[in-house]
């Protein structure tokens, strides 16, 4: 809930800032006010860390003029659990379970990247129908994040409907998951050099149910809230990025795709087999919000058209590179590796001293540099568009803390 | 089990203690706070949406404390967070309880030695019902609220004004 702090405390907090942002100020007053109007006082608004709109545990510093926002801060750290410390403790096939808990809505490319970063370590190559089998759980598991999207960001504007729509197939999805692994969103499955275990029987013909019956579904959306009325007036033109703005914050993923700039790791910097695939990249137009849901929504379409191609051309053969240790032990050494996340570029720097942990892991969490944004998209906007603005980013928390 | 509920004849009114009636009333309404914290909040939200329908059993989740009855501690408690957790849970009206959902809220699970997590929600304020799993199944919410529920017919809100759950075994008072 959003908890108003007591008059004092906003002067306080008042005084710093004119003191710090005098110039900032100055072009987010909107209604210059005339001489012989009311006294106006600015208002301090802590947004979160419990608020059914964050998505988490995101605490938003707000300081308002009326409704106008004129100064935005996010506060992160709520959910800090330590992991880039702790992989300095563990083996490096126990850093992936890790790695399942960072960004928890689409974790098969936390898996991904990890063990890409690895496998570059430790010299292996990865099987054909491994890096198959790898895209194919990625692409569903875009699915699932989006979906979640949909559904969530309906209801952050005031529309409870498609939430039903969305969990109704995202449950499908996570069934196809479950039958795979065992586990519904903290999977474990991409290991390092390969995949964990092969597809159960009759695993492709579900997939391909699914995909088939999910191609409607997509239509179903548009028309219950990709254009509905009151959704597009609260979403089109409002939270504008340019793509100036989204190159300099370092946005990355469906965000800086609505703004129009086509920047996509599958594309630009192929790994896995995603270079011998054929899928378009989606951009935007004008950087809004409802630009930045649309190309998800298009996403969607693009990743059951991955899907698909991956199951035609699976090819048979082994699922793990040979050769892998219990306890692998690379040679000293540094790897970078970065992947095409559901939220965006999604890196893994890890540095190995010869020992079987980690010297240093660091993440470059997408999800944690698109949030950076919001100290500037924000300021100048009603409080109600806020919601939209900050729904529209779509980060996950575990991801933005790690 | 003593009689619950007197159907008198000719059926116009019932007769039933203020107990039965209170507990009736309150199980049947379980109100959660709608408050994630990490991966177990996304299973907490399929345990509201389509296929598991949490509204069978009437629980409803609202965004306020003050309009809430029971607390899902879905995720990791860190120490940053286990102060607004706190004043969330003192801001919850009597009587009030809390399901501690997945290892980590339990006891810190996969973050047994990290230097941020606090190991276990029960360090910081009392809990009624734990559940196992990371994360633990929808199922598994829902069967922990069932769980809550038979915990409640038991309590005796006619005798104590703030009737909440006597402290038995597995729940820590609050220090």
């Amino acid at each position: 809930m959003t908890e108003i702090r007591s008059q004092d405390l906003g002067e306080r907090i008042r005084e710093n800032q004119q003191e710090k942002f005098s110039d900032s100020l100055k072009p987010a007053t909107r209604n210059p006010q005339p001489a012989t109007s009311l006294k106006t006082d600015q208002m301090f608004v802590n947004l979160g860390p419990q608020h059914p709109s964050t998505h988490g545990v995101l605490r938003l510093a707000l300081t308002l003029d009326g409704e106008v926002i004129i100064r935005a801060e996010p506060d992160v750290g709520y959910l800090h659990r330590g992991t880039e410390k702790l992989s300095e403790v563990r083996g490096y096939h126990h850093c992936v379970v890790m790695t399942d808990r960072w960004d928890y809505v689409s974790a098969m490319p936390n898996n991904l990247v990890f063990c890409l970063a690895s496998e570059k370590l430790l010299n292996l190559q990865v099987p054909e129908r491994a890096e198959y089998l790898r895209v194919i759980m990625c692409e569903l598991n875009r699915l699932a994040s989006h979906l979640l999207f949909f559904g969530t960001y309906g209801i952050d504007i005031g529309a409870f409907t498609p939430f039903l729509h969305a969990f109704r197939e995202r449950e499908m999805v996570l069934d196809l998951f479950e039958m795979v692994c065992g586990a519904r969103m903290t999977f474990n499955y991409i290991r390092i050099g390969g995949v964990a275990q092969d597809l159960p029987q009759s695993w492709i013909e579900k997939c391909k149910e699914f995909l088939g019956y999910f191609k409607f579904r997509l239509k179903e959306y548009d028309d219950l809230l990709s254009f509905n009325p009151i959704f597009m007036d609260r979403t089109k033109n409002v939270g504008l990025i340019t793509p100036r703005q989204a190159v300099d914050w370092g946005l990355s993923g469906p965000n800086i795709r609505g703004s129009g700039v086509p920047y996509d790791v599958r594309k630009t910097d192929p790994y896995s087999v995603y270079g011998k695939l054929d899928f378009e990249v989606c951009v935007g137009e004008s950087g809004s919000c409802w630009d930045r849901y649309y190309v998800r929504m298009r996403e969607m379409a693009q990743s059951v058209r991955l899907v698909e191609h991956c199951l035609n051309a699976l090819p048979s053969g082994d699922i793990v590179a040979k050769g892998v240790a219990k306890m692998p032990k690379p040679m000293p050494g540094e790897a970078y590796a970065h992947v095409e996340g559901s939220r965006g570029d999604l890196g893994i720097y890890l540095v190995s001293d010869g020992s079987f942990s980690p010297y240093r892991m660091h993440v470059r969490a997408p999800s944690y540099i698109n949030l950076a944004i919001l100290q500037e998209a924000l300021v100048g906007l009603k409080v109600s568009d806020m919601i939209a603005v900050l729904g529209s980013i779509d980060i996950v928390l575990g991801e933005v803390d790690r | 089990m003593s009689v619950d509920i007197q159907k008198f004849p000719g059926g116009e009114f019932a007769l039933t203690t203020a107990d039965f009636f209170i507990n009736w009333a309150r199980e049947s309404s379980l109100w959660p706070l709608t408050f994630g914290l990490a991966c177990c909040a996304i299973e907490m939200m399929g345990a509201y949406a389509s296929r598991f329908d949490f509204d069978r059993f009437g629980v409803i989740p609202r965004p306020s404390p003050r309009q809430a009855d029971v607390m899902i501690i879905a995720g990791t408690v860190v120490k940053k967070m286990a102060e607004p957790i706190r004043t969330i849970y003192h801001q919850m009206p009597e009587p009030r309880f809390v399901i501690s959902m997945g290892s980590c809220a339990n006891c810190g699970g996969p973050y047994y030695d990290s230097y941020s997590v606090v190991k276990g929600v029960d360090k910081i304020i009392p809990v009624d019902i734990y559940i196992a799993g990371c994360p633990p199944r929808p199922e598994a919410l829902q069967y922990a609220v069932l769980k809550l529920q038979q915990r409640i017919r038991k309590m005796k809100p006619s005798r104590t004004a703030m009737a909440t759950i006597p402290q038995d075994k597995g729940a820590r008072t609050l220090v």
